[in-house]
């Protein structure tokens, strides 16, 4: 893809523009599709049938709500720090859209083919803390600033067991280039990382098969607080901190944090696919692989698990501040390393 | 335990502080001096043969003879009985021994009867109105009270 | 007689008190936060000036009387007796039945006088409906604090259900005026039993659906039990009532303790908490009790439907209501528990004191005893399970 746009352009400046907007122009789409899906899932799981109205089964209301929130007065409040709280949409949405850079959609296209794009993921994806405590106290709210507070905390603390996982799949599959991961995982959905790799013999697979899936599953878990969802979503927990970091927020910019919140968790849904569950690979092997169908493959992929995380918000309470911590420091990280030391150990052997 | 005995009790250990009964109306009440409310509230509470641990309800009432009242309805979870008590103090001096420091619960009626009838409870650790605003005037449940104009900039009979 | 434990707030460190080895204290700045009037989960205009150190709540201070709309003031300014009875609609405006059943008792035992059986019957099958259908929003609306969403909108479902009962039954579906001194406004509509029958039937495997989602659920139970634990002697001495104090284990029910309406000729248990999950008093506990009271009140409302009598649905009262010169406090058991009116009557055709003791006022009062030393996040599930109507608080 890379070669397409430099023989279409010539001009290095113009191929990464060009190189950055797909995974922009996806988000935004996405975006669209996820507020819908969402909205409609919950409402089916409650009994009830949402928009109607706004076109076929309201398929335009996404579209109509978004119309809505630029047209909307934006208040900044008088008291707050007002670069900042300017700010603080963009810096969360750079991170989380720098973090799409280094996701292989097809083996066709990525972003950026950096060799150390899973450390690169985590490293741009941390910036989106700043911004969250740059937008509680920016806002002069002791709620946002609670708000702020605790996301800052409950990120930091899942960002170790989410490195730990990451750790695991990096072990079995040799590098941190995360097309490199996914031709690891070649051949079948049995040669994916959860099911141990596709470098290893049948034995060493039945060992590993445990600790993989452990690994995967608090990989997910993890990832769940990476994006403030339920039962993790202590920042903006409504009843209690009424909206979080982005009470004052409203318009655009608050349409702005909204997208970034749906962004990040195709984001954090992708990295674990890709990690996991052989990214742009073909469960069947090398039938219906390719560029085209790496897109379907992954997409298809990284929206199972938003879905799934629809599914649990709509389901599950929210755990309270302490024991959100005990359930990253004392469960999910010694768990890990036990995951860790045991793959290490079977794979010497 | 029926109230004549309750009523004997009492006299027998607190003398004219126990000022008045009427045991034969349908809820018998008695009735005892504003002043000494505190020490009978304890000895019901606490005396095992009356253990009235439970504060049903305590309101405020204007009689509109001079008269400003403080009923107290008793019962016990225990021995499941009940009896009314009742303090009687004067619109000049609208002072009654408060009850809060016995029942908890008496701290939250004490204040709404302070707010709608104006009756002072001594003692009382936080005596502020709870149901109107705190710069409202007047006591708005006593018999001769007017409407005001005007509260706040704002007229007040729409 | 179950014991019950001393409130556990050994988690709240102690800042002043921590002092580093060069003499510095380790103490922070306190942070006062207003929870309310206006915050989602302080179900209505109650205002909590909160003290926190970090997350941890240090103290409460609840500011009431938003939601003042004078009850009693109106009460004594009406011309008439019956036309109390949509202020007391009013008060508590998720049990309406309920109050205007204590309201109206209350004036029947001032005349003395005795309802036909049919009424007693209506009332008791009115009342246990309103009381599911409140205690599906208190349950609801807990999940809510709680995180979980799709609960509550099962449980307006259900709720929805009994309003289109009431709805047949006397046309409105939140603030009723159905209950009247003396009888019911009017008889029960054709099918009523049918449709009651038919609900009963269908609420009963709702609740353990109910059960299964959030009450038996992994993190609910985690993030209840053990929290805002009312002992049994504070319960008692704040005068909590109803759930609330039945959660800390008493055995405390008006309407089997205090009998009014038929509630001695149906069946049915009082539900108490057992500290099954935590302490005794829990937040799970009056949760709990709350959910089998739902069930009780469906047992209740199934026997009355057999057994309700055929006549008249008003007494002979006069036509202008006036009591005789004197005085009653008459308490019934509201879903929120003890709600009590306190009339005087001067023997005119108004009454000359209505004094309203509304259960939720006192079962607030008691909040700045078990909320400290919480968490932020415990606050608000404390003040969900006291189920508070600050319309009831308020008057």
């Amino acid at each position: 893809m890379e070669q397409l746009f430099q023989s279409l352009a010539g001009n290095p400046i113009v191929v990464s523009v060009l190189l950055a907007l797909p995974p922009l122009i996806f988000i935004l789409l996405y975006a669209l599709v996820t507020v819908y899906l969402e909205m409609k899932i919950a409402a089916h799981m409650q009994d009830r049938v949402a928009y109607m109205r706004t076109g076929w089964h309201g398929v335009l209301q996404p579209v109509a709500d978004m119309l809505k929130l630029i047209q909307k007065e934006d208040i900044i409040p008088s008291s707050g720090d007002k670069i900042l709280f300017i700010l603080a949409p963009y810096l969360i949405f750079m991170g989380t859209y720098a973090g799409f850079a280094a996701i292989p959609f097809s083996p066709a296209y990525v972003g950026s083919n950096v060799n150390l794009g899973v450390f690169y993921i985590v490293a741009a994806t941390s910036i989106v803390v700043v911004g969250l405590l740059m937008s509680g106290w920016a806002s002069n709210n002791k709620w946002s600033l609670l708000g702020s507070m605790r996301s800052a905390a409950q990120l930091v603390s899942y960002e170790l067991p989410t490195i730990l996982a990451i750790l695991v799949a990096v072990m079995l599959t040799g590098s941190l280039n995360l097309q490199e991961v996914i031709q690891a995982q070649a051949g079948g959905f049995w040669n994916w990382t959860v099911f141990g790799g596709g470098s290893v013999s049948v034995v060493q697979k039945i060992f590993l098969l445990p600790f993989t899936i452990t690994s995967f599953l608090i990989l997910f878990t993890a990832s769940l607080a990476e994006v403030n969802r339920t039962p993790f979503d202590l920042p903006e927990a409504e009843s209690e901190l009424v909206q979080g970091y982005n009470t004052e927020y409203s318009g655009m910019k608050f349409a702005i944090f909204y997208l970034s919140e749906y962004a990040n968790m195709f984001l954090v849904s992708a990295v674990a696919t890709c990690l996991f569950l052989g990214g742009w690979q073909s469960p069947f092997g090398e039938a219906l692989n390719g560029p085209f169908w790496g897109v379907f493959w992954l997409v298809l992929k990284g929206m199972g698990f938003v879905v799934l995380q629809i599914w649990i918000r709509w389901t599950l309470p929210r755990l309270r501040v302490d024991q959100l911590m005990y359930t990253s420091w004392k469960v999910l990280t010694p768990m890990l390393f036990v995951c860790i030391f045991a793959v290490g150990f079977i794979l010497v052997l | 335990m029926s109230p004549q005995e309750i009523h004997d009790n009492l006299k027998a250990k607190f003398g004219s502080d126990v000022a008045e009964a009427k045991l034969d109306a349908p809820q018998p009440w008695i009735r005892i001096e504003p002043d000494k409310v505190e020490g009978v509230a304890r000895f019901l509470r606490d005396e095992p043969v009356f253990q009235f641990d439970y504060l049903s309800c305590l309101s405020g009432v204007d009689y509109n003879d001079g008269r400003l009242g403080v009923v107290y309805h008793l019962c016990s979870t225990t021995l499941k009985h009940s009896i009314v008590l009742k303090a009687i103090c004067t619109k000049e001096q609208p002072h009654v021994q408060t009850v809060s420091a016995v029942w908890g619960t008496a701290n939250w009626h004490e204040r709404e009867a302070f707010d709608m009838i104006g009756i002072r409870f001594d003692g009382h650790p936080d005596l502020r109105r709870i149901l109107c605003p705190d710069d409202w005037e007047g006591h708005p449940l006593r018999k001769d009270y007017k409407v005001p104009e005007f509260y706040d900039g704002m007229r007040v009979p729409y | 007689m179950i014991e019950s434990k001393v409130l556990p707030t050994d988690y709240v460190t102690k800042p002043a008190d921590l002092v580093t080895s060069t003499g510095r204290s380790l103490r922070t700045d306190e942070m006062i936060i207003n929870m309310g009037p206006q915050h989602p989960s302080t179900h209505g205009v109650l205002r909590l000036e909160i003290v926190v150190d970090g997350e941890i709540v240090v103290d409460v201070i609840p500011h009431i009387g938003y939601l003042h709309r004078c009850f009693e003031k109106h009460a004594e300014h009406m011309t008439n007796y019956q036309q109390v009875i949509p202020y007391a609609d009013r008060m508590d405006y998720v049990a309406s039945m309920n109050n205007d059943w204590g309201y109206a008792l209350a004036v029947e035992r001032l005349l003395k006088i005795q309802v036909p059986p049919r009424v007693e019957y209506i009332r008791v099958i009115m009342a246990e409906l309103q009381r599911i259908a409140s205690h599906l929003i208190a349950l609801g609306t807990f999940g809510i604090d709680m995180g979980a969403f799709t609960p509550f909108l099962w449980c307006f479902r259900d709720r929805e259900r009994i309003l289109d009962l009431f709805e047949m039954t006397c046309g409105a579906r939140l603030l009723y005026n159905y209950i009247w001194v003396g009888g019911v406004s009017h008889d029960l509509p054709a099918k009523f039993v049918e449709r009651a029958k038919d609900f009963c039937a269908y609420f009963k495997p709702k609740i353990k659906e109910f059960n299964d989602l959030l009450t038996y659920n992994e993190i609910f139970i985690k993030r209840t039990a053990n929290v805002g634990v009312l002992p049994r002697d504070i319960g008692i001495n704040y005068a909590c009532s109803g759930p609330m104090l039945r959660g800390s284990g008493i055995d405390w029910d008006l309407r089997r303790d205090d009998p009014y309406g038929v509630y001695n000729d149906v069946e049915w248990e009082v539900q108490i908490g057992r500290g099954e999950m935590g302490t005794v008093g829990d937040v799970w506990d009056r949760f709990i009790v709350k959910v089998r009271e739902m069930e009780q009140s469906v047992r209740i409302i199934e026997q009355a439907l057999a057994k309700i009598p055929d006549g008249n649905v008003q007494a002979a009262i006069p036509k202008r209501i006036r009591p005789d010169a004197g005085e009653i406090y008459v308490r019934t058991e509201s879903p929120r528990g003890e709600l009590g009116f306190y009339i005087i009557s001067d023997g005119t055709t108004s009454p000359y004191r209505v004094k309203a003791r509304s259960p939720a006022f006192a079962n607030l009062s008691v909040i700045h005893e078990i909320a400290r030393g919480c968490m932020i996040a415990d606050l608000v599930a404390i003040v969900g399970s006291t189920d508070i109507v600050l319309g009831e608080v308020d008057r």
